[in-house]
C-alpha cells in the first residue's frame, strides 16, 4: 500500500523532472511524432506515386508523340506494320462501352440502393442481398469474361440473327452488358449507405403530412441522397473505363470503327492488353504507352468533371 | 523501478513506417524507370549460379521447351528458367541482357538487329504449322482451299461460303449460303507473323494493303486472344474460319483445311508435311521463311522458331562455364531433344536444317575462341 501511494505521488514529479531538466523526450511523445510523420510520409508517397505514373507514361510516349504528333488522337488507322497509329477507334470504343454500360446499370443500381437503404435496411434477406452484391464486385473479371463468352454471347448472337446482322455474338453490345453487371455494386453500395443516412425526422415529417412511401422517396430521400448516388455512378464509370480482361474477351477486338452497337470494336485497355507482349518496334511500344496515357487522362478528366457536377448538385 | 514506463514501439507504428517507406521507394523507382532498367542489366552477371540458365520469349514453343528443359534437367542437373512472355518480350530481354537466350518465331528485323548492338545468332529449334480451321453447320468434310481463296477471305472480298470460288474447288461438298465470319488473333503473335507472311507472299494485294507482322491492321473479321480465343470464335460462330496452331487444332479435334501449295498439291497439315516444308535450301544464318515452300509435299503455312543468343558470349562478366552450359543445351535441343517434338505436334528439324544449326552453334565464341569443340 505504502509503495503504491509513493508511486502515485512520485510519478508526476518524475515526469515533470524529465521534461524540465533532461533533454530526453519520453518515448510516448516521440511515438506520437513518429506516427504523425509516418502518416504524412505515406500521404505524400501516394501523391508522388501518382505523379510518377504520369511522368513514366509521358516519358515513354515521347517517341510515339514525335513520330505521330497530335494525329495520334484522331487517326482512324492502327497499323503496326507501317507504324501508323491512330487511337480514335479505341477512344470511341472505350467511351461507347462505358457509357452504354452506365446507362444499362443505373436503373438497377439505384433500385438496389433504394431497396436496401429504404425498404429493407435490416434482416436476413437484406444481408443476403447485400453480400451477394458485394460478391459481384469481388469476382475476378476473367470469370465475367468466361461467363460472357459462354452465356451472353450465344444470347446476343440469337438476338443478332433476329435483327439480321452478322451473328458474331461478340461486340460492343456484349461488352457493355458484361460491364454493366460488373459496375452495379459500386453505385449500389454507395447509394445504399447514403439512402440509409437520410434523417429520420425528415421522412417522419413527410409521412405525417400524409405522403405515401413513393412520395417520401421521390421528394425526401432522393433529393437528400442525390450527390451520393451520383458519386457512386461516377465510381462505377471509372471502373468501366479501365476494365480490361472481361471486355477483351467479348468485344471482338477489331480495330475498325464500329458501325453499330452489334459490331466488334476495341477499347484502349484491351488493345494494350492484347498487343503489349509482342510489340517489338520502338514506335509501336511507345504508341501503346501513349494509349495508356490517353486512358489515364480520359479517366482523370471524367473524374474531375464528375466531381464538379456532384458539387453543383449537392449545393441545391 | 519507474524506468519501466517506456513502452516498446507498437506494431501499428512500425507498420505505418514500413508502409510509407515502401510507397516512397516505389515512387522513386517509378520516376526513374531508366535507372531501374539499367540496374536489372546486371542480373545475369550477378547470378553466380552458372547451372541455372535464363530464357524468355515465344509462347508458341513453350510446351516443347518445358518438356525439353525438364528432361535436360533430369539428365545434367542444369536448370533452365524459361518465361513465355512472347517473342517481342524475349528479344527485349536479350537486348537488355537479362536472359541468356531469347526465343522468337520471327527472325530479327533489320531495325532490331541494329538495336541489339552485337551479333545475334538465330538457332532454329523446331518448326510449327498454322492451320485454317472452320465451322460450317452441316459440313464435316475436309475443305480444300487455294492461296487465292484464303487471301480473298481475309481481305473481306469473299463473304459467302457458297461463293463460286470456293464451291468450284470443293466439288461434292455442299456449302450453305452463309456469311463467312473471319477470325484472327487479337494479341501480337508469332502465329500471326507466319500467317501474314504467307498471305504477303501469295497475294500482292495483301502485301501492299496489309503486310506482315506479329500484329497487323486486319481489313476484316474478329479478333480472339490466343489460340483458345480464336478457336472459341470459330467453334461458337456458325460460318466461322480462323487460323490457329496445328498442335492446338489436333488437341481440340477441330476441322482444318487442306491447302494448295506452290507445286499445286493440296496438302493436309501434319507433322510430316511441316517437316517436309523445312526441307529447302537453307541460308547459312538460317533466317529463312518457310511459308509458301517449294517442297512438293510441304505444307505451305509453317515457320521455324529460333533461339536467339549473342555470338560473343563473353559479356556482362558471364563466365565461360555459363556460355558452355548454354551452348551444350542448345546443341542437345537440336539433336536428342528433337525426339520430343512429334509427341507435342511440333515438326522436328530436317537433316538440312540440323546441319545449318550445328554450324551456327559452332560459330559462337567466348573471347573470340569457339566454345564448342
Amino acid at each position: 500500500m505504502q509503495i503504491s501511494t509513493q508511486k502515485i505521488i512520485q510519478q508526476p514529479e518524475k515526469r515533470y523532472k524529465e521534461k524540465e531538466f533532461s533533454a530526453k523526450i519520453p518515448f510516448t511523445i516521440k511515438r506520437e511524432r513518429y506516427f504523425r510523420k509516418s502518416l504524412v510520409l505515406a500521404a505524400i508517397g501516394v501523391i508522388i506515386l501518382v505523379m510518377a505514373f504520369g511522368c513514366t507514361l509521358v516519358v515513354y510516349s515521347i517517341p510515339s508523340f514525335k513520330a505521330l504528333g497530335i494525329h495520334f488522337l484522331y487517326g482512324k488507322t492502327w497499323d503496326p506494320v507501317n507504324n501508323v497509329f491512330g487511337a480514335y477507334p479505341f477512344l470511341l470504343g472505350t467511351l461507347i462501352t462505358s457509357f452504354l454500360a452506365l446507362i444499362i446499370s443505373i436503373p438497377f443500381s439505384i433500385s438496389i440502393a433504394l431497396f436496401l437503404g429504404e425498404y429493407y435496411p435490416e434482416g436476413w434477406f437484406s444481408n443476403l442481398l447485400k453480400n451477394a452484391i458485394e460478391l459481384i464486385a469481388a469476382i475476378p473479371s476473367v470469370i465475367y469474361g468466361f461467363w460472357g463468352l459462354f452465356v451472353l454471347v450465344p444470347i446476343v448472337r440469337h438476338l443478332e440473327m433476329k435483327f439480321g446482322v452478322l451473328p458474331y455474338g461478340v461486340g460492343i453490345l456484349t461488352a457493355s452488358l458484361i460491364l454493366s453487371v460488373m459496375i452495379i455494386p459500386y453505385a449500389a453500395s454507395m447509394g445504399r449507405e447514403i439512402v440509409k443516412m437520410t434523417p429520420l425526422r425528415l421522412k417522419e415529417a413527410a409521412y405525417s403530412l400524409g405522403s405515401t412511401r413513393y412520395e417520401v422517396i421521390r421528394h425526401v430521400v432522393i433529393p437528400y441522397a442525390k450527390s451520393g448516388l451520383l458519386a457512386g455512378i461516377l465510381l462505377s464509370l471509372g471502373r468501366a473505363l479501365g476494365e480490361t480482361m472481361a471486355v477483351t474477351m467479348v468485344i471482338g477486338n477489331s480495330s475498325l470503327i464500329p458501325k453499330n452497337i452489334f459490331a466488334p470494336g476495341n477499347t484502349m485497355a484491351s488493345v494494350i492488353a492484347n498487343e503489349f507482349t509482342e510489340a517489338a518496334g520502338s514506335v509501336y511500344l511507345s504508341a501503346l504507352i501513349e494509349l495508356g496515357l490517353v486512358l489515364f487522362l480520359v479517366t482523370a478528366i471524367i473524374n474531375i468533371a464528375g466531381k464538379s457536377i456532384i458539387k453543383r448538385f449537392s449545393k441545391i | 523501478m519507474i524506468n519501466t514506463i517506456h513502452p516498446k514501439p507498437r506494431l501499428l507504428t512500425i507498420a505505418a513506417i514500413l508502409l510509407s517507406a515502401m510507397s516512397l521507394l516505389t515512387a522513386c523507382n517509378g520516376g526513374s524507370g531508366n535507372n531501374s532498367a539499367k540496374n536489372s542489366d546486371s542480373t545475369t552477371s550477378n547470378n553466380n549460379d552458372d547451372n541455372t540458365l535464363l530464357g524468355a520469349g515465344s509462347t508458341f514453343v513453350y510446351p516443347l521447351f518445358s518438356k525439353l528443359f525438364y528432361v535436360y534437367n533430369q539428365k545434367t542437373g542444369i536448370k533452365i528458367n524459361y518465361q513465355s512472355i512472347g517473342s517481342g518480350g524475349g528479344i527485349l530481354q536479350l537486348k537488355n541482357k537479362t536472359v541468356d537466350f531469347g526465343d522468337s518465331d520471327a527472325p530479327l528485323t533489320d531495325d532490331q538487329t541494329k538495336s541489339m548492338g552485337a551479333d545475334v545468332l538465330h538457332v532454329p529449334m523446331c518448326s510449327g504449322a498454322v492451320v485454317l480451321s472452320y465451322n460450317i453447320p452441316g459440313v464435316t468434310d475436309t475443305l480444300k482451299l487455294t492461296p487465292d481463296v484464303i487471301a480473298s477471305i481475309y481481305l473481306g472480298q469473299i463473304t459467302q461460303w457458297n461463293d463460286p470460288k470456293i464451291t468450284s474447288i470443293n466439288p461434292g461438298v455442299k456449302l450453305p449460303k452463309m456469311q463467312i465470319a473471319v477470325a484472327h488473333r487479337s494479341d501480337g503473335s508469332g502465329t500471326t507473323n507466319i500467317f501474314t507472311d504467307y498471305l504477303s507472299k501469295i497475294s500482292p494485294e495483301w502485301k501492299t494493303k496489309v503486310g506482315k507482322g506479329t500484329a497487323v491492321n486486319w481489313p476484316a473479321g474478329l479478333g480472339g486472344k490466343g489460340n483458345e480465343g480464336v478457336s472459341g470464335l470459330i467453334k461458337q460462330t456458325p460460318g466461322g474460319i480462323g487460323y490457329i496452331e496445328l498442335a492446338y487444332a489436333i488437341q481440340n479435334k477441330m476441322l482444318f483445311a487442306r491447302i494448295q501449295n506452290e507445286s499445286g498439291n493440296y496438302i493436309t497439315p501434319s507433322i510430316a508435311s511441316t517437316s517436309a516444308a523445312g526441307n529447302v535450301q537453307m541460308p547459312a544464318d538460317s533466317k529463312v521463311s518457310l511459308t509458301n515452300t517449294d517442297a512438293a509435299n510441304g505444307y505451305p503455312i509453317s515457320g521455324f522458331t529460333w533461339a536467339l543468343i549473342y555470338k560473343e558470349q563473353s559479356y556482362n562478366g558471364r563466365s565461360q562455364k555459363r556460355a558452355e552450359n548454354l551452348l551444350n543445351l542448345l546443341w542437345w535441343n537440336i539433336h536428342e531433344g528433337q525426339q520430343y517434338c512429334a509427341g507435342l505436334y511440333y515438326a522436328p528439324l530436317s537433316p538440312e536444317a540440323t546441319t545449318v544449326a550445328e554450324n551456327i552453334l559452332r560459330s559462337a565464341t567466348y573471347n573470340g575462341k569457339p566454345i564448342l569443340k
